[in-house]
């Protein structure tokens, strides 16, 4: 048969067509983009209708799957692990409500932070929400439980969560496909007041949520996810979540797994399952990919039982993702080494790409800010983020979306005038237009520099929802017109563009500088397309 | 079989599209494979990798252990002395380029680059940029690294060609010879070095 060579993220998407989707709803986040990419690219997807525009943000993603749900069909929600914070209200309350048509919701956690804030592991989520969660070691796992994932939803009316991380999100492999299920009709909730979560019927719907705990922990004892393997050693019981199977595993390619394994892929934990290997070994090794969550739920407050090792001992690092040879010291086991990394090595960090909008704007936003010192720029997520690093290191804060714009304000509340805020256009559009709305209502003196590269740009360059309508929303939000401002960063408009920065920067108002200009990289791609039309 | 390659370099000097190709030819041999790369942050001209796994028994790992890589197939010189430590010091190659990408302020001397290459016991040091200048086009130099790293895939030279000649087609058969000649060129180079 045919294997499709695909990254655990576009498995994931197979999956789902394949499930009978109706409609995908994401906002682009490492290491999730490429799920929605699959969708908006695939002939098959085109052809069965199946809506994938970008949303807004994860909120606006994660309701509007729960509005197709609602109405019936198949809808999958797609973030990073910070995604999930933005959506988490919607995210919450869709497990009370619980769902009509199937909804999975898709989280990218990043362990090690390579492209992100922090690396909390989204399994809490799934707890916090007591829904059950899906955790694949590999890309035919993450395309078969996508699958099941759309039955497990259907069969209880709630949303299931399906959970990956960046190296299985980032890695291909070959796939096989199941036979594809159509789409559902659209068909209205049986119980008509399912949704209004008014505190009478929401105690309903949670109990309801409650009465669920215990099924769906029979279906992580029953589906097959979660394996057990018996071993002779006892001395020794492991427990492997997810990715973590495959790095343990990779250790005993020539020689047999000697100790007693108990392989994890969905949740609620099954407990029977891990007190029968808890019984039959002296001590248990507990490998997650991401926080210890399993294992802290484990050892409990007490730990007085059996020794559990684990992250939380020291037996693995805290933090940080998990390797072959990380899961190899833990269990005692030689680890080859290569060569000594030469000392004369540098680092490479990411930089801003040559001829990159962002470099004329800072470079401007740096002597503007000079008479006032440092101290001043409040920024955000995106490319732009990257000005922090030498040579331009003109911002001081990144958190989280749309927090320039609101640290500047409250940083001006404290007497921190002139405070600055740095957003690029779609990051402003994600969760930045609520904060203006608080700047413009409290006659905050802050400038808001918005970067208007007209893209996604980090992601890897995907429609940004601000395009073309910047303007009217800062007029919209009451941000006085003669303090909005549109430039061309551009080094020979250097000059001119710090003059229009300095009377901002000056005014005891809010003023909102646009500087425009396409990202280098979407233009390139643009140009390059242009040029192939022609040709043909 | 199975061979273990990291593949390194600058965000933008075509690894991945390296690592597109063996994973075709893997795949039409019917072997299984691995492969993970880095995306995001890492595009912005700063240093990025691949690992490559290709085996006759399903691989686990989708990240090669340390000290366990069969080859690191590398288009910069510098990223390809970040990953020795992957390396095995039995038998594993080094495949790299010697064409520098300066864009960071403390670059190391090239010479100094240089002997730490050639410190290695097996290594396979060119001029991609030059040959593929040569055959006619620069932006070939990956495809010639990729050349000078085929002896040592264990794959066969026409498997290779085929995987190339399906994953160009659609830019046309100028683009496609001029990739199977920047093939060749590397393969030359590196026959002479095994």
């Amino acid at each position: 048969m045919n294997k499709l060579l695909l990254l655990g993220d576009e498995a994931i998407a197979q999956g789902a067509i394949d499930a009978g989707l109706s409609g995908v709803y994401a906002y682009p986040g490492t290491p999730s983009t490429e799920i929605t990419e699959y969708i908006q690219s695939s002939k098959e997807a085109k052809e069965k209708g199946i809506i994938s525009t970008w949303a807004t943000n994860e909120k606006t993603a994660l309701e509007g799957g729960l509005g197709m749900s609602y109405a019936g069909k198949k809808a999958m929600i797609c973030m990073k692990h910070v995604g999930l914070n933005v959506a988490a209200d919607a995210f919450m309350n869709a497990a009370i409500t619980g769902t009509n048509g199937g909804l999975v919701v898709v989280a990218a956690d990043d362990p090690s932070m390579h492209s992100s804030q922090n690396e909390q592991d989204s399994r809490f989520y799934g707890k916090f929400a007591m829904i059950p969660v899906l955790e694949p070691s590999n890309q035919q796992e993450a395309y078969d439980m996508t699958y099941f994932a759309f039955q497990l939803s259907e069969k209880y009316d709630v949303p299931v969560m399906l959970r990956v991380t960046t190296r299985l999100a980032h890695s291909r492999s070959g796939i096989v496909r199941k036979k594809a299920i159509p789409q559902n009709n659209m068909t209205l909730p049986h119980d008509s007041k399912q949704f209004i979560l008014l505190p009478s019927i929401a105690r309903k719907r949670y109990s309801g949520l409650l009465g669920k705990q215990a099924a769906f922990e029979t279906e992580s004892e029953s589906s097959g996810y979660n394996k057990y393997f018996p071993g002779e050693d006892k001395k020794l019981g492991i427990i492997a979540c997810g990715l973590a199977y495959n790095y343990l595993m990779e250790n005993f390619q020539e020689k047999k797994l000697p100790y007693p394994l108990l392989k994890i892929s969905q949740y609620p934990a099954p407990s029977e399952m891990i007190n029968n290997l808890y019984e039959e070994v002296d001590e248990l090794l507990i490998l997650e990919e991401g926080y210890p969550l399993l294992e802290e739920q484990i050892r409990g407050i007490l730990n007085k039982g059996k020794k559990i090792k684990g992250r939380l001992d020291g037996t693995i690092p805290r933090a940080g993702e998990l390797n072959p040879n990380i899961v190899a010291e833990a269990l005692g086991l030689p680890v080859p080494k290569g060569y000594d990394i030469p000392s004369i090595l540098k680092g490479r960090p990411p930089v801003l790409c040559d001829g990159c909008p962002h470099i004329d704007s800072f470079e401007a936003l740096n002597d503007a800010m000079k008479p006032y010192g440092p101290g001043r720029v409040f920024s955000d997520i995106g490319c732009y983020t990257l000005a922090a690093l030498k040579p331009l290191e003109a911002i001081n804060t990144c958190v989280d979306m749309g927090a320039s714009i609101t640290m500047a304000v409250g940083a001006a509340d404290a007497g921190l005038i002139p405070s600055v805020a740095v957003i690029g256009d779609s990051t402003f559009t994600h969760s930045g237009m609520t904060g203006l709305l608080d700047a413009v209502i409290k006659k905050s003196p802050v400038t808001v520099f918005i970067l208007d590269n007209s893209t996604v740009g980090m992601t890897g360059g995907q429609n940004s929802a601000a395009f073309g309508r910047l303007e009217g929303i800062v007029k919209g939000l009451g941000v006085e017109e003669e303090h909005i401002r549109i430039v061309k960063p551009l080094r020979r408009l250097h000059d001119e563009n710090l003059k229009v920065y300095e009377e901002e920067i000056a005014y005891k108002g809010v003023s909102v500088i646009i500087t425009r200009r396409e990202c280098v990289q979407t233009l390139a791609r643009r140009m390059k397309m242009k040029f192939a039309n022609k040709k043909k | 079989m199975k061979k273990d390659i990291i593949l390194s370099g600058v965000g933008g000097q075509g690894i991945l599209t390296i690592a597109a190709i063996i994973g075709n030819a893997a795949l039409r041999k019917g072997l299984f494979i691995k492969q993970s790369e880095v995306h995001g942050m890492s595009q912005r001209g700063g240093d990025v990798q691949a690992n490559l796994r290709i085996s006759s028994k399903p691989v686990l790992s989708d990240l090669i252990p340390e000290g366990k890589a069969d080859l690191i197939i590398s288009v910069e010189p510098m990223e390809a002395l970040r990953y020795v430590h992957m390396l095995d010091k039995e038998n594993g190659w080094l495949i790299t380029s010697t064409n520098p990408l300066k864009n960071i302020p403390d670059y190391p001397d090239m010479d100094d680059i240089l002997n730490e290459i050639k410190n290695l016991p097996r290594y396979v040091v060119l001029d991609a940029e030059k040959i593929a200048k040569d055959i006619g086009s620069a932006k070939a130099a990956n495809i010639v690294v990729l050349g000078a790293s085929a002896p040592f895939v264990d794959l066969e030279y026409d498997v290779l060609e085929d995987s190339i000649k399906e994953i160009f087609a659609r830019k046309g058969d100028d683009i496609v010879n001029m990739n199977l000649k920047a093939l060749k060129a590397g393969f030359e180079i590196a026959q002479k070095s095994k």
